[in-house]
């Protein structure tokens, strides 16, 4: 049995869809695509300049074309994601402007060479299921970031990876990057490798680009990844539950336009969601109740039979200390107790703005830790105790036991160096490290045992030159030097 | 009497109250007080106070939002009455505001504009992805004494820099002195594009525009 997080009664469900179907009516969405109101107006919806009132059958239309589950696959055509029902898979925060320099502890700019180092180690991590376009290299001019970015992940990750596009432009170009690895356009919808993040801007608005993009998204029936996100006490209602059905509004207004563009694309309920800190008038990612709006959304997300996303297991701590533990560590077992099928947020600092492979290091026990929890107590013997104290006699030697031996790293996750079990002699043996130089020695570890996938030439150069020229168009001469 | 009202006034700005601060106006223009006097001895007591139990911990930015709104309730409604008496506040100056180009962060702009406006400042706030070319019509239209500049991305912060040597070019740079703020926004960012200031936040930003103006 999946252990599970239930913050909302059946009723309530009930009462937040039905008040999200209200606001969709009145005040309306302010959609500000001309061809996403003509959709929603030729589907029934009236509107008002850019503001569109949606009736709840134009969703309900929507929601039974929706599909409820998807795989995302690998370099190789290995399904390696699983979007649907409870499954549980993380994936390494997005778009982080700084890296943490693990030496100085300053907020670097964050570039290129960062950017390998993010992917190099989250890619030696099987605790991500996924890598994600991780951070912003900066050298590179903003109207190529987008799929610059992929291009650096492409070049060091095999797995699937959680994207989105900085323009509509230039979604076709990543298109084609990624089908270069599936095999064409095709191909790439038949199996996708990569989920596009899209944004509605809170309250209630879909910009321009959002709307379009989401529309792009549906007919190349590339999987697309709602991120609402309503924050608690500023751009939305204060009260959780008031924020969730803002969530649940712009979602839904968004599943609309995905799908009466191209019905049965792929698409997930997702989020970044935050409370309004008072004090500081910040976006905390750690806090305990954005976690917890989080965990209510992907809720009503599965009540619609729809994969789910949320962002947690980041902190909003400046180094990887202690509060960056317990904040990450604590989202990261909500998130996973609530059955969501992609968890972005991990190596995360600063409000989503610093990136760091140490942390991804450290996270990723905790997440080690979130998945041996949902994996649950199971019944791994036939007798629960009995047959295994046969010869006991009341010493205690279960080590000596065939079961323990076979049973043990099934039962236990087994932790990395990053966790310390040691004695104190052991301990202090070692240099008395702290987290943060342990979780340093294994990613130079890790850096150092990486190994790049194996692409034929033909397919590398075919991905190079054609970043190459592109960025030569937006005038840069020659592309960083990566990694 | 009197000073009970202005206690109440004060109070009121305290209690994020708006009607109750449009009532006390109303009150205090019936009984003949100068409306000068109601804002500098009642209501402008209150915002001060919020202001420094913002500073020091113990507000928090809805009691802070909501004494700004209670603030400017009670000037609109004392407005009529000064320019009947041909006398206005005192205006420490004009500033308009702005998220730049690009950009549509706003929460920290408007809080920024609330506590401008409660404390004193004529504010302009221009909304959100604003062109440069639009913030600097504005300057010269209603001769603005500073201008705030908000930008919440790495990527929109240039345009704070644009704003600026805009206005170096038009000659307008010594008379107009530019705030700039936003989460990315550093020392050494105001330094490298020469602003004349930035604050953390909203009660940080009314200190430094009264600075810049030379009214402390």
């Amino acid at each position: 049995m999946q252990p599970k997080l239930e913050l909302l009664s059946l009723d309530l469900i009930a009462r937040i869809l039905d008040e999200a179907f209200q606001l969709m009516q009145k005040p309306g969405i302010k959609v500000q695509s001309a061809a996403a109101r003509e959709m929603l107006i030729a589907a029934g919806a009236s509107a008002n300049g850019d503001v569109v009132n949606i009736p709840e059958k134009i969703i309900r239309k929507a929601l039974e074309t929706t599909p409820d589950e998807f795989c995302l696959y690998d370099r190789k055509g290995q399904p390696k994601v699983w979007y649907g029902g409870d499954a549980v898979q993380f994936d390494p925060g997005s778009s982080g402007v700084h890296i943490l320099d693990p030496d100085t502890l300053e907020h670097k700019t964050s570039y290129t060479p960062d950017l390998a180092r993010v992917v190099k180690v989250a890619e030696m991590l099987p605790e991500y299921a996924a890598q994600s376009t991780a951070i912003v290299c900066n050298e590179v001019p903003k109207t190529i970031g987008d799929f610059y970015r992929l291009y650096v992940v492409l070049m060091y990750s095999q797995k699937p990876i959680v994207t989105g596009s900085f323009s509509v432009q230039n979604l076709p170009i990543m298109f084609d990057m990624l089908g270069l690895f599936a095999g064409g356009r095709q191909a790439l919808a038949d199996k996708p490798q990569a989920v596009f993040d899209v944004c509605p801007s809170p309250p209630l608005i879909w910009s321009d680009f959002g709307a379009n993009n989401l529309i792009e998204l549906a007919k190349a029936r590339v999987p697309a990844q709602l991120i609402s996100m309503p924050l608690a006490g500023a751009a939305a209602p204060v009260t959780l539950l008031g924020s969730v059905v803002q969530h649940a509004a712009e979602s839904l207004s968004g599943i609309a336009i995905h799908q009466l563009a191209n019905p049965g694309a792929p698409i997930v309920w997702g989020g970044a969601p935050a409370i309004f800190d008072m004090r500081h008038g910040t976006t905390p990612m750690g806090a305990i109740e954005t976690a917890m709006i989080d965990a209510a959304y992907a809720q009503v997300g599965k009540s619609l039979n729809l994969p789910t996303h949320a962002y947690l297991g980041a902190s909003d701590a400046k180094v990887v200390d202690a509060q960056a533990g317990l904040e990450s560590g604590v989202t990261a077992i909500i998130g996973a107790l609530a059955g969501i099928n992609m968890i972005s947020g991990a190596g995360m600092l600063d409000f989503l703005a610093c990136q760091s492979p140490e942390k991804l290091v450290v996270d990723a026990e905790g997440i080690g830790m979130a998945l041996r929890l949902v994996a649950g107590i199971q019944v791994r013997t036939e007798t629960l105790a009995t047959a295994l104290f046969e010869g006991i006699n009341f010493k205690g030697d279960f080590l000596k036991q065939k079961v323990t031996r076979d049973l043990f790293s099934k039962e236990q996750h087994l932790p990395s160096s990053v966790i310390d079990r040691d004695s104190i002699r052991g301990w202090q043996a070692s240099g008395s490290p702290d987290t943060f130089a342990r979780a340093k020695t294994r990613t130079r570890e890790l850096l150092a045992a990486y190994e790049p996938p194996c692409y034929s030439p033909e397919q590398e150069r075919e991905l190079r030159t054609m970043v190459e020229n592109l960025a030569r168009k937006a005038g840069m001469d020659a592309l960083p030097k990566l990694g | 009497m009197t000073d009970e009202l202005f206690q109440k006034m004060s109070q009121s700005i305290l209690d994020g109250d708006s009607d109750a601060a449009i009532a006390l106006a109303k009150q205090a223009i019936d009984s003949g007080i100068d409306p000068l006097e109601a804002i500098s001895k009642g209501f402008v007591v209150g915002v001060n106070q919020v202001g420094e139990s913002f500073a020091c911990g113990q507000a928090f930015l809805p009691e802070l939002v909501m004494a700004g709104e209670a603030m400017k309730a009670a000037v609109a409604t004392l407005e009529p009455e000064m320019q009947k008496r041909g006398t206005s506040r005192q205006v420490y100056g004009k500033v308009v505001l702005a998220t730049v180009e690009g950009d549509i962060h706003e929460i920290g702009k408007t809080l920024v504009g609330t506590m401008l406006s409660a404390s004193g400042f004529q504010v302009y706030d221009l909304g959100v992805d604003v062109p440069t070319a639009k913030i600097i019509e504005k300057v010269k239209e209603v001769d603005a004494d500073l201008v705030g500049l908000s930008a919440l991305l790495t990527t929109t912060m240039v345009k704070q820099k644009e704003v600026i040597d805009e206005l170096d070019k038009l000659g307008l740079r010594k008379k107009v002195k530019v705030m700039v703020g936003g989460a990315p926004v550093t020392k050494d960012w105001v330094q490298k594009i020469e602003a004349d200031g930035y604050s953390e936040d909203a009660i940080g930003a009314v200190g430094l525009a009264k600075r810049l103006v030379g009214v402390v």
